[in-house]
């Protein structure tokens, strides 16, 4: 019987993937359950087995299932998009993070294998640990989260930490406006993140990993939860990992709808147990972390990207990328836009090519007007620097972030002011309180906004704003506070005449 | 001297199955927050001098814990929550039109439940479907694509 292929990825549930699913499974096909391609307005998107690969069909409504069954859909006869990865969109990418998802059923071991998994791991457990931080060093890989430090780095701190316990947390607590990368992996290929942090447990010396996800994210939750328990049934997790002599297991712990615990610090007050409020530093949390002890803290994507480093070397993800970027990112393209999904490439691709020649400008075919770049904290960008290179460097030289790499897309009938407003009122809802200028600045900058879109003394109003964000920038304890004013400020840059 | 227990609770019994399953974790009380909370719908006020005994903290830091999180709630929702995505992408597609109708039809605000207890309407910042918005989450199931005609038919679909 053919194989037909249908993501089990909650934003293709989200359009109908599952009664799609049911269909063709009455109808005679062998469903196969995967994650997304991340061709999301192709969504839900079919794939079927054929000799030569596998044949797409998609967006596929439950209404069409009948018509195209009938054309020959369940031996890829019926005609469609074609070889799935020879459309363009694929082609033009190099997935090496997101190599699996959309191909593997997510939550078979055997599968994993099969693609290549755990080769990383198995080289990684040959190493003894310093050379694994020396691998991860050498590639050049930084911190997918958004702050873009060196992960090499942050591991050879917590390896040098003498501790009896050491602790590897994955900040799976996505909540960026824009991205959705993490929960695509996490639901589409979770062995990849297990297999990134044993690794990670290897190279620092740690027993113990902790997953933190956001109770947004049901899906993601319950399909980690059932490949740790599939990973431990193999000895992939556990007393000695693939029979070496490394013991590590992992928890899935939920957040409970509060953006500020995507900050590191706020993450591990939360999983000890109090309110997430951001703890200052000095102390780090690879030397301070979780309990105290030194703490291993990444993103999933950063982690995720360890295993094909392991695998495939350190020379060869560094020779990707540009200036001290290196490697792949995994772009996500969001908003008002023509072909949204995850495009999976070396750095230095620019704005422009990102959301034009993959996204397609915008879906309701109105000109683009802004990009917001990097969630919520993000600056708000132009069409006019669409040839800014997405890179870490250059980006902030341009007063923007990469972030963790989302682009939202608004046509031109975004009124910026509003939307500057918002990133307080957001700053606002979500601040924990700690400290004075995000707690109290983000509450003062609505209201400034508010004088400033009524017309009162406006003018006096645009040279408060712009005092406030410096006090924010300046004197606030992490991103949310520090951060606020990008939006606000390039908002106000680039699109002034809607502040006017 | 002597003491007389007043009879448990059923919210009671629950905290203390919730602290029985998790209270031997790591930072277990979130966890144990969010066992009640399954179970009970809420956080009620009465479980918490139980947990903070069981878990060997101050009521104040319970208390200060339930109250932080947007998550945690002191009173049931109704039988079914719905919850829009107020975020910037799905702005960016029309989600605060989306909001208006949603708070017309329904006639409540967000954090509110309709007279008759069925629906519990709120706002929450990102679903991770930014590509296929404006997005709503019905319980634990997440949409796409939602026009106010394809928001009437979720409401209306057996639930």
């Amino acid at each position: 019987m053919t194989r037909v292929f249908v993501p089990r990825d909650s934003a293709a549930r989200s359009v109908g993937a599952d009664e799609v699913a049911a269909l063709l499974e009455r109808a005679g096909g062998e469903v196969v359950r995967t994650g997304s391609r991340g061709m999301l307005w192709l969504e839900p998107l079919v794939e079927v087995e054929t000799p030569d690969g596998r044949v797409g069909y998609g967006p596929v409504a439950p209404e069409d299932v009948d018509g195209l069954v009938a054309a020959g859909l369940l031996d890829g006869t019926a005609p469609g998009l074609g070889l799935v990865e020879e459309l363009e969109w694929m082609r033009r990418q190099q997935r090496l993070t997101f190599a699996r998802v959309g191909v593997v059923d997510p939550l078979s071991p055997d599968d994993h294998e099969a693609h290549g998994g755990n080769a990383g791991l198995r080289a990684a457990l040959a190493l003894p640990p310093a050379e694994v931080v020396g691998v991860v060093t050498e590639s050049g890989l930084r911190g997918r989260g958004g702050a873009g430090f060196p992960t090499g780095i942050k591991w050879r701190t917590v390896l040098d930490a003498e501790s009896e316990l050491k602790f590897v947390c994955c900040n799976a607590d996505e909540g960026d406006s824009g991205t959705f990368a993490d929960r695509m992996l996490m639901e589409g290929d979770p062995f990849t993140l297990i297999e990134g942090m044993t690794i990670a447990a290897h190279a620092v010396g740690a027993r113990e990993g902790y997953i933190y996800i956001r109770s947004e994210y049901p899906d993601a939750i319950a399909t980690m939860r059932a490949a740790i328990a599939a990973a431990r049934e193999r000895g992939w997790l556990g007393e000695r990992v693939l029979g070496s002599e490394l013991s590590f297991d992992l928890h899935v712990r939920v957040g409970a709808g509060a953006y500020i615990c995507g900050e590191e610090t706020s993450m591990l007050e939360s999983l000890e147990g109090r309110r997430g409020q951001v703890r200052a530093k000095p102390p780090i949390p690879a030397i301070q972390g979780l309990f105290g002890r030194p703490t291993v803290v990444n993103n999933v994507l950063s982690l995720a990207a360890v295993p094909w480093i392991l695998a495939h070397g350190a020379a060869a993800y560094a020779e990707l990328g540009v200036g001290r970027s290196r490697g792949t990112s995994v772009f996500q393209l969001a908003g008002n836009v023509a072909r949204g999904g995850i495009v999976e490439t070396a750095f230095g691709v620019t704005l422009g090519e990102l959301v034009n020649d993959f996204g397609g400008g915008t879906a309701s075919g109105r000109p683009v007007r802004a990009v917001q770049v990097g969630g919520p904290l993000g600056a708000y960008l132009p069409v006019s620097q669409f040839d800014l290179p997405l890179d870490y460097e250059a980006f902030a030289q341009a007063g923007a972030m990469v972030g963790h790499g989302g682009i939202v897309v608004f046509d031109d009938t975004v009124d910026m002011a509003a939307m500057a407003r918002f990133a307080f009122e957001f700053c606002a809802e979500e601040s924990c309180g700690k400290c004075t200028p995000c707690r109290i600045g983000a509450v003062r900058g609505v209201e400034t906004i508010d004088k400033i879109r009524a017309g009162q003394d406006r003018e006096k109003n645009l040279v408060l704003l712009d005092d406030l964000c410096t006090l924010m920038t300046d004197g606030s304890l992490c991103a949310m506070g520090g951060l606020t004013p990008m939006p606000v400020r390039s908002a106000v840059q680039h699109f002034a005449e809607d502040f006017r | 001297m002597t003491s007389v227990t007043p009879p448990r609770t059923a919210a009671e019994e629950c905290a203390r199955a919730a602290l029985a399953e998790h209270g031997s974790e790591r930072g277990p009380l979130l966890p144990v927050l969010h066992a009640v909370q399954e179970k009970l719908g809420c956080i009620p006020r009465d479980v918490i001098p139980v947990i903070a005994d069981g878990l060997n903290l101050s009521i104040a830091e319970v208390h200060g814990v339930v109250t932080f999180y947007k998550d945690f709630r002191s009173t049931p929702p109704g039988r079914t929550t719905v919850r829009i995505c107020r975020a910037e992408a799905c702005q960016a597609r029309g989600a605060n039109a989306l909001v208006e109708h949603a708070k017309r039809q329904l006639g409540v605000e967000f954090g509110e439940t309709t007279p008759d207890g069925a629906v519990t309407l709120d706002e929450v910042f990102c679903l991770g479907n930014c590509a296929l918005g404006p997005a709503v989450q019905v319980g634990e199931r997440l949409h796409g694509r939602v026009t106010p005609p394809r928001f009437d038919a979720l409401l209306g679909e057996p639930r």
